[in-house]
């Protein structure tokens, strides 16, 4: 188990710097949104302006784009589900380890 | 030097060496109306067959091995929370991994698909983020052809006997870039370059997204792992139920 305790430590360790350290060393990057690269990409092979034919249905019912702070919150409620099923399952499962004598 | 000390050092040059790679811009899921129609219903009715499969399959699992359900549920809560997590990568700017290797490994591609076409929906419905025109190219791209290549590497690395955490980590790894390969590509032949049509356009599709996705792809390789770890550890019984572990191996 002291293997795996210490393979956990290194990864995650590991996970952390990969994903911030880019922000530390790329200082002026915007960080921006992966999909306008992509439009910007599209733009740039077609040689002209893409007008999407179809708009999201959100922005449609809302006239306009999904305000960032609120598009954060559904992000946060999306990683909320996420992690609090998982959280659950694991607590569970644990639990169960511990306390059930016969363990197989 | 101790052997520790040794790894150690050769493990911060590896990390170095990854970070120093130059900078691009990137992308994720294909935006909402950037595919003409045709590429739409081509790319959905694709994935019809898998997702088919996948509701069978799921069927199956809810009324024979009901004890999974859980390793269900934490498969998709994993693409849940993977793919919602937008990470700032070494090219300066941010995209998010797929998480659906896990499923993929546990389960099969079929099942994954499902779990992925419900994370992809909340997406597009809610956050404006993929599309529902986009959703079938996005469904095959990332709940499709990333797990089949994550499934398949996961069996071929069970037959030639790799170490398992190895195994898995290459699973999800190859199974995230694969993902963004289709996109690309998917990109590309819907907007074939004046010069060199679709090849080259597929290539600078890639130019955009390789750098920003290789250092999450390498993360959501780790996390995969970490949780087959714990899982390894706590839910022996239902690996066994669905047939994680070869004969012999699981006490």
């Amino acid at each position: 188990m002291s293997k795996n305790k210490k393979t956990l430590l290194i990864s995650l360790v590991l996970v952390v710097l990969m994903a911030f350290l880019p922000l530390f060393l790329v200082k002026d990057a915007e960080f921006g949104g992966s999909d306008d690269a992509g439009s910007q990409m599209v733009e740039e092979i077609r040689g002209e302006a893409y007008e999407p034919w179809f708009a999201p249905v959100l922005e449609t019912a809302l006239g306009g784009e999904l305000p960032g702070e609120v598009e954060s919150l559904l992000f946060c409620i999306q990683t909320g589900i996420g992690v609090g099923v998982i959280a659950y399952c694991f607590g569970y499962l644990v639990a169960r380890k511990k306390y059930k004598r016969d363990d197989d | 030097m101790s052997k520790n000390e040794k790894r150690l050092l050769s493990l911060s040059a590896v990390l170095s060496a990854a970070l120093c790679v130059p900078t691009a811009a990137s992308a994720m899921h294909i935006m909402e109306g950037y595919l003409p129609p045709v590429h739409c219903t081509l790319w959905a009715v694709i994935c019809i067959p898998f997702l088919v499969a996948g509701v069978m399959a799921i069927r199956r699992t809810l009324s024979e091995q009901r004890r999974a359900l859980i390793l269900l549920a934490m498969s998709g809560a994993f693409i849940f929370v993977i793919s919602s997590l937008k990470i700032p990568s070494v090219s300066g700017s941010c995209s998010h991994m797929t998480g659906t290797g896990l499923a993929a490994i546990l389960f099969n591609p079929a099942i994954t698909s499902i779990l992925g076409i419900i994370v992809l929906l909340f997406q597009a419905i809610l956050l404006a983020h993929g599309g529902l025109t986009s959703l079938g190219a996005n469904t095959f791209s990332m709940a499709v052809a990333g797990p089949l290549v994550s499934w398949g590497i996961w069996k071929l690395g069970r037959k030639m006997n790799l170490n398992k955490k190895v195994t898995v980590f290459l699973a999800a790894f190859l199974g995230d870039l694969f993902t963004y390969c289709v996109t690309s590509i998917q990109l590309a032949v819907a907007n074939p370059s004046a010069q060199g049509g679709i090849a080259a356009s597929a290539v600078k599709f890639l130019g955009v997204f390789a750098p920003t996705q290789l250092p999450l792809a390498i993360i959501e390789g780790i996390l995969t792992m970490l949780i087959i770890i714990g899982l390894e550890t706590y839910a022996k019984p239902e690996l066994r139920l669905i047939g994680f572990f070869r004969e012999g191996e699981a006490r």
